[in-house]
């Protein structure tokens, strides 16, 4: 699936909506998610999952094709946690596996 | 870091001010649009979202665990996992660089 279809789809069960006004609706979700990530934030989706931003130190890299070392700077990544509810949908609604289990 | 966590609610919030939609409607359609890329996700479908970076299901086989703690092996059972892979949009973004283009 790809936003163009994801704005179909929402834009199918909401007919008063412009398609255009779904796109707005979309976009402006995912550009609070980013927004919020720039600024160093979190975002909690239950049931969904959970954005957040890690550092990364500088490091030493190597050019994997001519071997030289290169200087690796400093950066922040975005990182995404699955929630529970999805991860245990994914796994056909199973109530999570033997591992976690033992643990309570 | 200001370790602000923001939720559905600030997102609905964003959509009521931005699009100007009722609070009630702009907070159902957060949950239209989630609950839509969820049940994609649910299928083993991907889902791309341009810009913003890329979910997809990836399948893990079955391998024996170990607890850390006790050094006690544990089975873990295949399983499905969920993979985000932001886009190069938004890593700039992020890194307070210009955005870019996609890919």
């Amino acid at each position: 699936m790809i936003k163009s279809e994801l704005i179909q789809k929402i834009a199918s069960t909401n007919p008063h909506l412009y398609l255009r006004d779904v796109e707005r609706i979309i976009n402006t979700l995912l550009d609070e998610v980013t927004d919020a990530l720039q600024r160093g934030d979190r975002v909690e989706l239950r049931g969904f999952g959970a954005f957040s931003v890690k550092e990364r130190d500088a490091r030493q890299g190597r050019n994997p094709r001519t071997g030289s070392a290169v200087k690796v700077d400093a950066k922040r990544v975005p990182f995404f946690k699955t929630g529970k509810e999805l991860r245990e949908r994914l796994n056909g609604g199973a109530p999570e596996t033997a591992t976690t289990k033992e643990k309570m | 870091m200001s370790g602000k966590t923001l939720t559905r609610a600030d997102l609905s919030e964003a959509v009521h001010k931005q699009v100007g939609l009722s609070r009630a409607e702009s907070a159902d359609l957060v949950k239209a649009i989630l609950d839509a890329m969820t049940d994609t996700l649910v299928t083993g479908e991907t889902v791309k979202l341009s810009s913003f970076g890329t979910f997809m299901v990836r399948s893990k086989t079955g391998r024996i665990g170990r607890n850390p703690k006790t050094g006690e092996e544990v089975p873990i059972t295949p399983r499905r996992v969920l993979v985000f892979r932001p886009s190069q949009v938004m890593k700039n973004v992020i890194n307070g660089e210009e955005p870019g283009t996609e890919d």
